[in-house]
Formats: C-alpha cells, sequence, structure tokens
C-alpha cells in the first residue's frame, strides 16, 4: 500500500480493498520502523491518526466519503495543529502546543484526511538544505550522505521514502519545489494568496505560501482542491474563485507555448542536470508544446532582493517570540530585558539569528531607503519581467535546482553558497507566481526537478502539464531502494 | 556597504538578541559576506519604479468593526511559560 499515489489509494478505500485503519497502520508502522534512517517526523500522532482512520472509515461505509477521506498524509511542522505540538523546527517552539488549527489542517480535516503527524523542516522555514532544524537533519532517501532539500525537508523525504503518500509543505523561496525535486517527487507552490496563511507560523509574510507535496500532479491537484480557497480570516488570502484543479488535468498540450528563459540554462547549471532538462522539454514538444526562447533579465537580481525582503519580513514576524505568552522562555531572567535577549539567544538557530539581524539592518533609519526600498523596487522590475513574458508564452519551464541533492554538511558553513541553491524559485516568490516541480530524470542515482512557472492563479494549467508529463514519463514513478523490503 | 562589529551590537540590540562576545566577530564577518551580495542592487536604477509589497499589488481587505472571537484565555494562558490570576509574569519592572 505504501508505494501507491493518492489517487490510487482511493479507490482501494472507496472499493473496500482496505480500509483507512489498515493503511494508517501501515504507515505508522513504516514510519516507526525506518524513520530512524531519514529523521523525517519531529512528531507522530499515533493514536490521533487512528481514531481519524476510524472515523474516515465511518464515512466511507456510510456513503459520505470525497476523495481524500482516510488518506493518510503529513503535516509539515509549521501548520499549527490543535492539541498537537507544532514546532517549526525550532527550540522557541519545542513546547508550543497551539490551541487551534490552521485553516489549511481544518479543510483537509473537513475533507476526512488522517494526519499521520509532524514532519522535519529547517528552523522557521529558513533554509535549503534541512540542516537549520533543531531536531537534526534529514536525510535524503535516494542518498543518505545527501541533503533533502529544504526548508520542506522533511515532507519531501517522507512521501519519497514511502512514509507518506503526500504531505503539506509552505514554499517561502523554493521550499516546496527545491526538496520535490532533491526526492524526485511532485510539489506546487500555488499563486500568492491561493492557500490560506492563517495558522501558518509566518516567516516572511508577503512571499509565504503553502501547497502539495505528493508523488504526481494528479495527486497535488486532489490535494490542492481541498486547501485552497479564500479565507476571511486571512487578510491576504484571494478572493479569485478556486476551480476543480483535477478537471483539466487530461487536456491535450496542443498548441501549448512553453517560454524557456535564457537565464535558467547558462552558466552555474549542472551540465548532466541540463542534459535531463532538455530530454524532458523534447518530451514536452512531442506532446504537442512550442518551446520559445524567453528571457527574464532581472533573474542575476533575485537573489539579493529576497534577502533583504525575507529577512527583513522575517525580523518584524519574529519578533513576537518574546518568552513571555508561550513558546521557550530563558532560565531565571534577572530583568526584562535580560527575558528577551536571553530568551532570542537561546531559543533561535544561527541561521535564524542572522536573518533576524540581516532584516533588522534593512529596516533600521538610515538604510531603509538602500536596503528596503530598494529591493521592493527591484522586486517589482523582477514580477514585470514574467508579465513580459507570459505575453509571449502559456507557461515557463527550466530546472527547478543548479544541481542534484548536494551532500550533507557541504554547503552548511557557507550562508551565501547555500543561497545560491536556490537561484532559479526565488524569484517565483516574489512575483507571487505559482510554480511546481515534477521528477524529469536521474543524476549520479539523484533525482532531478523540471520546474514549470504559471500564470497568476494558473494552477490548473502546471498541472495539466504536469500531468500529462507523468502520462509520458516514469521518472515520478522511480522509487528509492526501501530498507523495509532488503530486511524481509 | 562594509558593517563594523559595533554596529552589529546595536542591531543585535534592537532585536533584542543577546550576542557571546566571542562570536560578534563571525557573526560580523557572515553579515558582511550578506551586506556585500545584496550590495548588487544599488547598481540598479530604479527611478521610476514604485515599491512592490504585495505581489499581487493587493489593497489590505478591511472586516467591520465587530467582535466576532470568543474568550478563549485560558487555552492561551495554559501555554503561557508563567502565569497568575490570569496575568502573564515578567521580571519585576518597576522598582
Amino acid at each position: 500500500m505504501h508505494d501507491k499515489t493518492v489517487a490510487q489509494l482511493t479507490a482501494g478505500l472507496q472499493t473496500g480493498q482496505f480500509s483507512s485503519a489498515e493503511l494508517t497502520r501501515c504507515f505508522l508502522d513504516r514510519i516507526a520502523s525506518l524513520d530512524s534512517r531519514y529523521n523525517s517526523f519531529i512528531s507522530v500522532a499515533d493514536e490521533q491518526a487512528m481514531a481519524a482512520a476510524r472515523a474516515a472509515d465511518e464515512r466511507i461505509a456510510a456513503g459520505d466519503a470525497g476523495p481524500l477521506t482516510g488518506i493518510p498524509i503529513a503535516h509539515k511542522d509549521i501548520f499549527c495543529t490543535d492539541g498537537l505540538r507544532t514546532s517549526c523546527g525550532s527550540r522557541m517552539l519545542d513546547n508550543f502546543v497551539p490551541p487551534y488549527d490552521a485553516t489549511l489542517v481544518t479543510r483537509l480535516n473537513r475533507d476526512g484526511v488522517v494526519a499521520l503527524g509532524k514532519t522535519n523542516m529547517d528552523e522557521f522555514a529558513m533554509g535549503s538544505s534541512n540542516e537549520n532544524s533543531f531536531y537534526g537533519p534529514v536525510r535524503n532517501p535516494w542518498d543518505t550522505s545527501a541533503v533533502p532539500g529544504g526548508s520542506s525537508g522533511g515532507s519531501a523525504a517522507a512521501v519519497a521514502a514511502g512514509l507518506a503518500p503526500a504531505a503539506t509543505g509552505t514554499d517561502t523561496g523554493g521550499s516546496i519545489r527545491q526538496p520535490a525535486a532533491f526526492c524526485g517527487i511532485t510539489g506546487l507552490k500555488p499563486t500568492y494568496g491561493r492557500v490560506s496563511r492563517l495558522g501558518m507560523v509566518a516567516f516572511a509574510s508577503s512571499l509565504d505560501q503553502a501547497g502539495p507535496m505528493a508523488r504526481t500532479a494528479e495527486d497535488c491537484a486532489l490535494l490542492l482542491n481541498s486547501m485552497a480557497g479564500h479565507d476571511p480570516q486571512d487578510s491576504t488570502s484571494s478572493q479569485v474563485p478556486t476551480e476543480d484543479y483535477c478537471a483539466r488535468l487530461a487536456d491535450s498540450l496542443q498548441g501549448l507555448r512553453i517560454g524557456l528563459p535564457r537565464e535558467y540554462f547558462g552558466a552555474g547549471l549542472d551540465p548532466a542536470t541540463a542534459a535531463c532538462i532538455d530530454q524532458a522539454l523534447k518530451e514536452l514538444e512531442a506532446l504537442g508544446a512550442t518551446l520559445v526562447e524567453v528571457s527574464l533579465p532581472h533573474s542575476h537580481l533575485t537573489i539579493p532582493t529576497y534577502y533583504v525582503i525575507a529577512p527583513a519580513e522575517a525580523s518584524t514576524n519574529l519578533s513576537r517570540y518574546d518568552g513571555v505568552r508561550y513558546g521557550y522562555r530563558c532560565e531565571q531572567p534577572t530583568d526584562l530585558l535580560d527575558l528577551y535577549t536571553r530568551t532570542r539567544e537561546e531559543g533561535f538557530g544561527e541561521e535564524v539569528k542572522r536573518r533576524i539581524l540581516v532584516g533588522t539592518y534593512a529596516l533600521s533609519a538610515g538604510y531603509y531607503d538602500a536596503y528596503y526600498k530598494k529591493a521592493q523596487q527591484v522586486r517589482r522590475l523582477i514580477k514585470q519581467d514574467f508579465i513580459d513574458c507570459f505575453g509571449q508564452v502559456d507557461v515557463i519551464a527550466g530546472p527547478t535546482t543548479p544541481g542534484p541533492a548536494f551532500a550533507l554538511g557541504s554547503k552548511s558553513d557557507d550562508p551565501v553558497a547555500m543561497y545560491l541553491e536556490d537561484i532559479y524559485t526565488l524569484a517565483v516568490n516574489l512575483a507571487g507566481l505559482p510554480g511546481m516541480s515534477v521528477p524529469a530524470g536521474m543524476v549520479g542515482g539523484k533525482p532531478v526537478g523540471l520546474q514549470l512557472i504559471g500564470q497568476h492563479f494558473g494552477e490548473a494549467r502546471l498541472l495539466n502539464v504536469g500531468h500529462r508529463f507523468q502520462q509520458a514519463t516514469d521518472w515520478h514513478a522511480r522509487r528509492p531502494a526501501d530498507p523495509a523490503v532488503e530486511a524481509a | 556597504m562594509a558593517i563594523e562589529q559595533d554596529e552589529i551590537e546595536k542591531i543585535a540590540a534592537l532585536a533584542r538578541i543577546r550576542i557571546q562576545p566571542a562570536q560578534i566577530g563571525r557573526v560580523t564577518q557572515r553579515i558582511t559576506e550578506i551586506l556585500h551580495m545584496v550590495d548588487q542592487l544599488q547598481a540598479v536604477d530604479t527611478s521610476d519604479v514604485e515599491p512592490m509589497a504585495n505581489p499581487l499589488d493587493a489593497i489590505q481587505v478591511l472586516r467591520a468593526d465587530e467582535v466576532t472571537e470568543v474568550n478563549r484565555r485560558e487555552a492561551f494562558q495554559a501555554i503561557a511559560p508563567a502565569v497568575e490570576n490570569g496575568l502573564y509574569l515578567v521580571p519585576k519592572v518597576i522598582e
């Protein structure tokens, strides 16, 4: 059961081949026996999951089931879950048990999803390798000496290793797409505002967006149908109507114009990865698409722009962690200032503190115009590049990452080198566009991701392209070696 | 733009983060590297460009000024590090 897609599991549940209780037990057992290799979960919710599975079985028996009823999934530990610890990968929230659910969790629960537990992540979603977690790094199921990517590294590794059929993630600068690429799964970052941010621990509020991570584009569409939609409790959530994201999956790609930004195929792209992407593009061409060279001339400015805006917003958002109302508090504070400064020194990890300091600097008197305002202006230029491209093409395609998953420890001591890993993903967040990564090849035994970028609220088109690609290829069906099978 | 160690100390004080004296040199060096990378922005002519705060240029949505939340004081106080008589406790601030 563990290597099936969500769509296959739905069929199995609804035709009575297995119950949600059996399915949920299968995944909980796999987590218990295998996750010591990957460290992809921070918390496992055994009892709550089994109770939810039994409730789902009753709904199925009563004929009150939807496509997700009884399907087990994992939540990134950034989403507040009522009564279940939500750490955000940080010592600061190691003891935090939220008194409410994130809207995304409420919606998935409403549709009968079974939450298996909470997945590991870079602290406060700041990182590209999952090495910045208070709970230790996650290992890539394809090569346990390599990183799974980040920040949604636990979600990606759990799906790749067959510890969950799907998971939730968040993407502020590539945190769904990059780990999806590194772990050989499919991940979608929707348009900014498509999925509610209520109850999702905030990092950079004008960039953060939640989305699905699964084996296939079809599974991502099933999850997005439940997750997406306006939330009156999130004032940045969009009022643009949602659609049935499964309805157009099988549409023909005949006449589809795919833009290839020349800046995404230049120096810095690993040649073997480039060869996989070229092959994938040929496949899309064979399906009827036309490839068009385009340009995103401000691409070289996305990293500097992002590393002003994201830290500036983070420094504001993370000011709430004061050791007074919830979360970590230092021992024996001597006065209020000591309480604040020592709580934050001890509760935050190195990268989080670094970004708070950079953001505080960029927002401080005398530097605001030179850094923050400047970055907001360049952000508009970056967005305009995409608007101009979408005058000529329907979808933009290129690599998700400059190369396959890198070795654990190889970049963890050099923040700027780590930031360069997100060269192809950051612009999508700055422009608020939807982006997706689909498995598109293997290099040295490790997966390669093809990135597809759509127009605002063009999720259905991206999922359609991903689905048609997956009907014609089998990269998404490849699995890393399963230790449970080896042991048997 | 280079940043001096005393500026890092000032920023850390503003951000309410204590930095151990032994680490301040390393923190300064790392942040200098990041600011150096960010300085590429200064070469761009943005004189006529409107700053963009929201990727969809959305305006702030307002709701009616009505009480809609139920009072969950006890649930919120239950997760606080220190409370007494319904109040959050902090070290003494008034002599």
